[in-house]
């Protein structure tokens, strides 16, 4: 497959792996953002091949992780409503609201479907005129254009029966949340390149400079992750502070402009709650009042009571970078994806998955031990 | 930042989900903590595709398996073929020849009889292709909308043929693991013609008996140690479940499982690992390393396994874990499914 093999070539990553290792004299902390860039290091064996002094630490881009509790229990009281189809991703059918996740009201009859595009969910729309179709738009920049076209589609040639249950969020507040916060450990970032696809980056030059924290746009595929490790150490050595952009082949400087201007017409920046993480201002998108009849929250008014928190899970600080899943003391043992305790056990694209699944397992009882630790 | 917690869900055991018929991690929770209690004997214990019996001197296998795949047509099968191809695979993978067949249908009211008929023609076309008989049946009508059209259910006996157990328990450290051919192409020629997922492909369905591949190796005299064929779940459930009955670790180079190019391309888009993806014609089997390379020269020789490879080996290890070597070098744990496998949103 032309733009993913070249990527996963064993020896350019080898060698790319042999460049970091002799740019590296110091003991560095690199978060990369993104969820789906988490897996390829987890899943690909990636942190075998840095140098020691090389920590990868895994951020909030888990669009499903940082969906707040509340939103989850207003989905699944929604999905309830007999006239309701309620479409999302996949993945977020599984994660737990405080009682229910969308499968669980799924398997009692609540019509939940997996959809891949909002675009299929406004078409499920139309061809059912006398059902409410729902769709729960989660998600960060990556996404948002997709759901903004969906809305201005459903406006254009105005459908009653379509309706969106927004909770975006923006990824640059989280990492300006994560830089600010007193127990940060992050001395440079692996920056999301999907987001960097639709947004560009000019957003953080700003946050670089004011941080003074190197930032690279980074790909998905091993060798994309390497080089953007090595770019980023190079900068740490070096005691620069700059944007740099490893993934030149998808991200251009100012972005993809046209769907920026889709999302700005349909979607206004809001505050906005993470999951784990609390209120981070500015920090989300909402419907502009000129969609907001197309806004599920107001079209189906729920009560949602507060949720009850557990004092066990440390997904915020998962999310954060300062825990490793296996630091928790639940991991592998109360918490498993068929029994999670929050929601990046779930997520397909969450840190805690990742580790269960691709890294360390419980063995013996109750203790865990890493594949790294064992022979070969 | 506010306060850092998350909520505690309410585990679900106390209803029937779709995971539970999925073949991962939660089926075996089912078979588990409600069959094996209920029924437990020791052929049943033995945990393996079908069960094998001695009736009056004689060694026979026994196996039976349910079919609700939905659309009953698809490129490459119908559900007919997949179900005669499955009991006889299922069979084979007890190192018995497949001797009978019994077909139990589930009818909805309303099916339309050229469909039927087109089931019917293509069980028949497999039971001889197979060489073997459908010697009974049964037929139910259920009415409509309490059912998906057809379901089916296949039983099978077959004459073990096999010299050794063959099975998880026989499993050796140092056998080496062959895999039958490219992985993926039933889960994703469903996927291609499943509503509201349609996409073009040319990819077939690969269900296909696969006794001929197990009896050549049997008559070369290869001591084959355990046979699996790769269904539900696909490569990673089979070797997740030999693991943890051989007690044994199992380690798999990634670079070495043949996936062909529609299949990766089709994975690739929907965010979906063939390593899981069902099959209906592949097998992974044990053989002691001395026999590895002759068994993968049988395999070959054979259609339906052409395209046989040498995956991985076994090591001594009582953590029953399945490790993977990344195709850029790295190790992983190679888990079993949990969950249904769902496609990721960005």
């Amino acid at each position: 497959m032309k733009f993913l093999d070249e990527y996963r070539d064993y020896a350019s990553v080898q060698r790319m792996a042999q460049a970091i290792r002799r740019t590296t004299t110091r003991p560095w902390t690199l978060m990369e953002v993104c969820g789906g860039q988490t897996h390829t290091i987890v899943k690909t064996g990636l942190q075998d091949l840095l140098p020691a002094e090389i920590s990868l630490v895994h951020g909030p881009g888990c669009p499903v992780c940082v969906t707040p509790l509340e939103m989850i229990d207003r989905a699944v009281a929604i999905a309830q409503r007999p006239e309701v189809i309620l479409c999302s991703f996949g993945d977020m059918l599984r994660v737990p609201g405080s009682a229910q996740s969308l499968f669980d009201v799924k398997s009692l009859g609540a019509d939940v479907r997996i959809v891949y595009s909002p675009l299929d969910a406004l078409q499920l729309a139309r061809a059912n005129p006398k059902r409410e179709v729902v769709f729960f738009a989660v998600g960060f920049e990556t996404t948002a254009p997709a759901n903004a076209m969906a809305v201005w589609e459903a406006e254009r040639e105005k459908v009653p029966n379509f309706s969106m249950l927004v909770s975006h969020v923006l990824v640059p507040p989280a990492m300006e949340a994560i830089l600010a916060s007193p127990d940060c450990r992050v001395q440079a970032f692996l920056a999301a390149g999907h987001v960097c696809m639709v947004m560009g980056f000019e957003e953080y030059l700003p946050i670089s400079r004011k941080y003074r924290v190197p930032i690279v746009v980074t790909g998905f595929e091993p060798l994309d992750l390497l080089e953007g490790v090595h770019m980023a150490v190079a900068q740490l050595e070096s005691g620069r502070a700059e944007v740099e952009n490893q993934y030149a082949r998808a991200v251009r400087r100012a972005g993809n402009r046209p769907a920026q201007q889709r999302i700005a017409e349909v979607f206004e920046v809001t505050r906005r709650a993470w999951r784990g993480i609390g209120e981070i201002p500015s920090s989300g998108l909402r419907l502009r009042d000129a969609y907001r009849r197309f806004d599920a929250e107001s079209r189906f008014p729920v009560e949602i009571g507060h949720a009850a928190e557990s004092s066990e899970c440390i997904a915020g600080l998962v999310l954060q970078g300062q825990r490793k899943p296996y630091e928790c003391p639940a991991f592998g043992t109360r918490c498993t994806p068929d029994t999670p305790l929050g929601a990046p056990m779930v997520s397909s694209e969450g840190a805690c998955a990742a580790y269960f699944h691709f890294g360390r397992r419980k063995e013996n009882g109750d203790s865990i031990v890493s594949i790294a630790a064992s022979d070969h | 930042m506010a306060i850092l917690s998350c909520p505690l869900p309410r585990p679900t055991t106390d209803r029937i989900l779709l995971a539970h018929g999925g073949g991962g991690r939660l089926t075996n929770q089912l078979i588990e903590s409600v069959f094996l209690p209920a029924f437990s004997n020791s052929a049943l214990e033995s945990r393996h595709d079908g069960a094998v019996l001695s009736a009056a001197g004689a060694r026979l296998a026994m196996t039976t398996d349910t079919y609700v795949v939905h659309p009953l047509i698809f490129p490459g099968g119908t559900i007919g073929d997949l179900a005669v191809n499955g009991t006889v695979n299922d069979l084979a993978m007890c190192g018995a020849r497949p001797f009978a067949l019994s077909a139990g249908f589930v009818l909805e009211e309303g099916l339309s009889m050229e469909t039927l008929r087109t089931i019917v023609a293509s069980m028949r076309d497999a039971a001889w292709a197979a060489h073997v008989a459908i010697v009974t049946g049964d037929t139910k009508v259920v009415d409509k909308g309490k059912g998906d059209g057809l379901f089916l259910n296949t039983s099978g006996i077959g004459v073990v043929v096999a010299p050794h157990p063959v099975g998880p328990e026989s499993v050796r450290p140092g056998d080496a693991v062959l895999v039958s051919g490219d992985l993926g192409a039933h889960g994703i020629a469903i996927l291609s013609v499943r509503g509201g997922l349609e996409f073009e492909s040319e990819v077939q369905s690969d269900t296909a008996s696969l006794w001929p591949a197990v009896e050549a190796l049997f008559e070369a005299g290869i001591e084959v140690h355990c046979l699996r064929d790769l269904t539900r779940g696909g490569l990673s459930s089979a070797l997740n479940e030999i693991a943890s009955a051989a007690r044994m670790r199992i380690t798999v180079e990634e670079a070495q499982i043949p996936v062909s190019g529609v299949v990766r391309v089709a994975c690739e888009l929907l965010g979906l690992d063939p390593l899981y993806v069902a099959n209906e014609g592949r097998l992974v089997a044990f053989v002691p390393e001395r026999d590895a390379d002759r068994a993968l020269e049988i395999l070959r020789s054979q259609a339906v396994s052409a395209g046989a490879v040498r995956a991985g080996t076994v090591h001594e290890d009582v953590s029953g874990i399945v490790i993977l070597r990344s195709r850029v070098g790295g190790n992983r744990v190679l888990d079993m499914l949990s969950g249904e496998q769902l496609p990721r949103i960005c």
